[in-house]
């Protein structure tokens, strides 16, 4: 047994620290870490700097392009992009969807999409939920009717993240009735700039725009663009969702914000003196931090059972579960922390560089929107309930 | 990083559950605790035989292994529910002994503990002590080549079955806190012996005019300033660590026992477990214990290190986590078991209280927590970004 990285691992770790100190830029790091709004460019700037060094598909194989990297390696990785203040690579392409081809597409799909994702020329998004097919995500309707050489897609997906910037979705559709629900679903490719793609934005309770309505008016998809068999595609879906075990637990974006909700509270004044000597707030910082040490060695023990090649199990619930609600305390912490300053809303304070009044709200105006925001996360990707159910069923045989 | 076990620690697992399925069944466990002495000398000869009461001891006196080892012995002993004093004896006044005994002291007594025929306890907190470490009032005067010690112990654990105790006390007139050996039958040792809740016992110790010969005296010569303090921490650094990994064992056990009850306890025409009211709070208590065994790693990994902070940090944490754990599972477990889970017929309300005792012992969840958050305060604020 040993708890500690060896050698090369933290060699890895300097490599990687020293190339994003390199090339992050200053502007882009002050706008992570403050939580300003992102641009489409913010986030395809810093996926084409990683691709420059080959790094902007951690998790994939080399054969596909990728580093090669071992569970631990990516993990390092994930780790010091976060604790960087780098932006998020978009997940939907380089970690969900790019899996699913890689193990179920043709050919032909792998090497026209998978090297576009590499280089950041595609922007995927999801089209999994509707209004009626939630955690029920196999009652779905939306149809897809075979017409010679044509999937022709008619329905409504929705809760689907950052459409707008999207060139691609990929979407699971209806193409039978026939048995079980799950039976009748395909794993449809869709160019988003397709006839009949409608893309409406949903204000969220912060009041950003980071979720779409998608509506699908006759859509022509070509049937080359289906990944894998006809009604197969609730197999692929479900390895999608086992795939990324340890990265649903977000542990390096949230071990980076118990950093920042320490300095808050360092910063933050109570009768003139710094919260941090309020023992029962810092009791409150204590407990999430224990928390989340029990959440990284769960991590890490789960990457070094797969960097040795074994698998570790349907684990991926649990770390979803625990992951999700240290990051809806972490955040209610931090806004928690500001006292009454939490109440303003000033949706300008957003924009990188503003400088008004109050000007505080330059320094803590996203704390509170990100506690609201930050509720998506035991609801997405399978609500804890739902996850939950999993653990009953898949782990325990309830 | 690597959690695995080697071979020889794979063997040492699997002979100790060998040895404990076929010689600490529920029902063996009931007849131990139901005897006079509360626990077993035959399974402790046994131990000693197996080679187990030497882990973490010095190889010079035929010991082996450290932490990981007395991680493996401890969740045994938590699936099961050993009565043995193994924590008191081998782990904790082991590594008090092998900081601060000197040649002679631990030839004596690491013979006795590795052949089983010694058994030791730490006497140390005292009823207005609680969990701070520092609060001791006990006294001890020097008298020719003597030491007389005065004061009181507290819950001494495995006191009541001890042939040996470790006992602090604050050398007069400066007040430096040292450790003497006392035997049992001293005269004006007065032991007060009992059970504790979860079977096992404890002594309070009342000193009055006890005489300990000088050779008796424990170390720390070499920075009497500090007294005896930073290795008393360092030995329930490891004490707390096998505490975790037991506690870890009993959960486990628990959460196994409690499974096979929802799958086969019928309510309703239909097994409870397919009710998901209770699938969710099963979820959960498996959570726990997952997570459990990773903070009891962590502890087992850290709880050696000689640096202070990091080693105390980690240590904190894992009981802290654990004790958080232990109370969850343990009162869910009683729950989801119904009237079954308040019998005593059923080792479920035995893990429950062990689990219970396991948390109070040490510092409970509230001052692990403590420990945490005061160390932020010292070491966890950077510059702003």
């Amino acid at each position: 047994m040993d708890l500690d990285y060896s050698d090369a691992e933290q060699a890895f770790r300097h490599e990687v620290r020293d190339f994003i100190r390199m090339h992050l830029p200053a502007t882009l790091r002050e706008k992570v870490l403050n939580f300003k709004r992102l641009t489409r460019e913010d986030l395809l700037s810093w996926h084409r700097t990683l691709h420059t060094r080959g790094w902007s598909g951690p998790s994939w194989p080399a054969a596909y392009g990728g580093p090669g990297w071992s569970a631990i390696e990516q993990h390092i990785f994930d780790e010091e992009c976060s604790a960087a203040g780098a932006p998020p690579l978009v997940a939907f392409s380089v970690r969900m969807v790019a899996p699913v081809l890689m193990a179920y597409g043709s050919p032909a799909q792998q090497q026209y999409f998978l090297p576009r994702i590499l280089s950041g020329e595609h922007w995927w998004c999801q089209g999994y939920s509707e209004p009626d097919a939630g955690s029920d995500l196999a009652s779905l309707k939306t149809r897809a009717e075979r017409r010679g050489e044509v999937y022709v897609v008619n329905g409504q997906k929705t809760w689907n993240t950052l459409g707008q910037f999207a060139d691609w979705i990929f979407c699971l559709v209806r193409t039978s009735t026939e048995g079980r629900p799950q039976q009748g679903i395909s794993f449809l490719l869709i160019d988003m700039k397709t006839p009949g793609i409608t893309v409406r934005p949903i204000a969220l309770i912060d009041g950003e725009h980071e979720v779409n309505e998608i509506w699908f008016d006759n859509v022509e998809v070509p049937v080359g663009n289906r990944v894998g068999e006809e009604n197969k595609g609730w197999t692929y879906a479900k390895y999608l969702l086992t795939h990324e075990r340890v990265n649903i637990a977000q542990l390096g974006s949230s071990k980076r914000e118990l950093r920042a909700l320490k300095n808050v509270a360092a910063r933050v004044l109570s009768g003139g003196r710094s919260l941090i000597n309020d023992a029962r707030f810092r009791d409150r910082i204590a407990e999430v931090e224990i928390d989340l040490l029990a959440l990284e060695y769960t991590v890490l023990r789960v990457l070094s059972v797969e960097s040795a090649g074994r698998d570790p199990g349907p684990v991926s619930s649990v770390l979803k579960i625990r992951g999700a609600e240290i990051q809806q305390r972490l955040s209610e912490l931090k806004m928690q922390a500001l006292g009454s300053l939490a109440l303003p809303s000033i949706p300008e304070a957003l924009e990188a560089g503003w400088q008004g009044e109050p000007n505080a709200a330059a320094w803590w105006g996203a704390f509170s929107g990100r506690y609201f925001n930050l509720r998506k996360t035991t609801i997405y990707s399978g609500s804890n309930e739902i996850q939950r159910n999993i653990i009953a069923q898949h782990m325990l045989g309830l | 990083m690597n959690f695995d076990l080697n071979a020889d620690q794979l063997a040492l697992q699997e002979s100790l559950q060998r040895f404990l399925a076929g010689e600490y069944d529920f029902e063996r466990r009931r007849k131990i605790l139901r005897s006079p002495l509360g626990c077993s000398e035959e399974i402790w000869a046994a131990l000693a035989e197996q080679g187990a009461l030497a882990i973490g001891l010095p190889e010079a006196y035929g010991g082996f292994g450290g932490p990981v080892e007395a991680m493996l012995v401890m969740e045994e002993i938590g699936k099961s529910l050993v009565l043995e004093p193994f924590m008191s004896t081998v782990v904790l006044c082991g590594a008090l002994l092998a900081e601060c005994g000197n040649e002679r002291q631990q030839k004596e007594v690491f013979a006795g503990i590795t052949s089983g025929k010694r058994r030791l306890a730490l006497g140390h907190y005292e009823e207005a002590s609680r969990y701070e470490l520092e609060l001791v009032e006990t006294t001890a005067r020097t008298a020719a080549d003597h030491y007389v010690l005065n004061g009181a112990k507290s819950v001494v654990l495995d006191g009541a079955v001890a042939h040996q105790f470790i006992v602090s006390a604050r050398l007069q007139p400066e007040g430096r806190l040292v450790l003497l050996l006392l035997d049992a039958g001293t005269p004006g040792v007065e032991i007060i012996a009992y059970r504790t809740q979860d079977g096992r016992n404890a002594a309070d110790l009342r000193l009055r005019d006890a005489s300990v010969p000088g050779a008796n005296l424990l170390g720390s010569a070499s920075d009497p300033a500090r007294g005896s303090l930073p290795a008393i921490r360092r030995a329930l650094d490891r004490a707390l660590a096998a505490l975790c990994a037991e506690a870890v064992g009993a959960m486990e056990a628990l959460n196994a026992a409690t499974l096979e009850y929802l799958k086969s306890r019928r309510q309703f025409g239909q097994p409870i477990g397919r009710f998901q009211a209770l699938q969710h709070r099963m979820a959960d208590m498996f959570i726990y214990a997952t997570q459990a065994r990773s903070m009891s790693l962590l502890a087992t990994g850290r709880c050696a290190m000689a640096e202070d902070a990091p080693r105390r940090n980690a240590v904190s944490a894992a009981k802290a986590f654990i004790g958080k754990a232990a109370r969850f599972v343990g009162q869910e477990a009683v729950q989801l078991h119904g009237g079954m889970g308040m019998a005593d017929e059923l080792p479920v309300s035995h893990y429950f209280k062990r689990l219970t005792m396991i948390n109070a012992t040490f510092g409970d969840v509230d001052h692990h927590v403590t420990q945490v958050s005061d160390a932020i305060r010292v070491t966890g604020i950077e510059a702003q970004p």
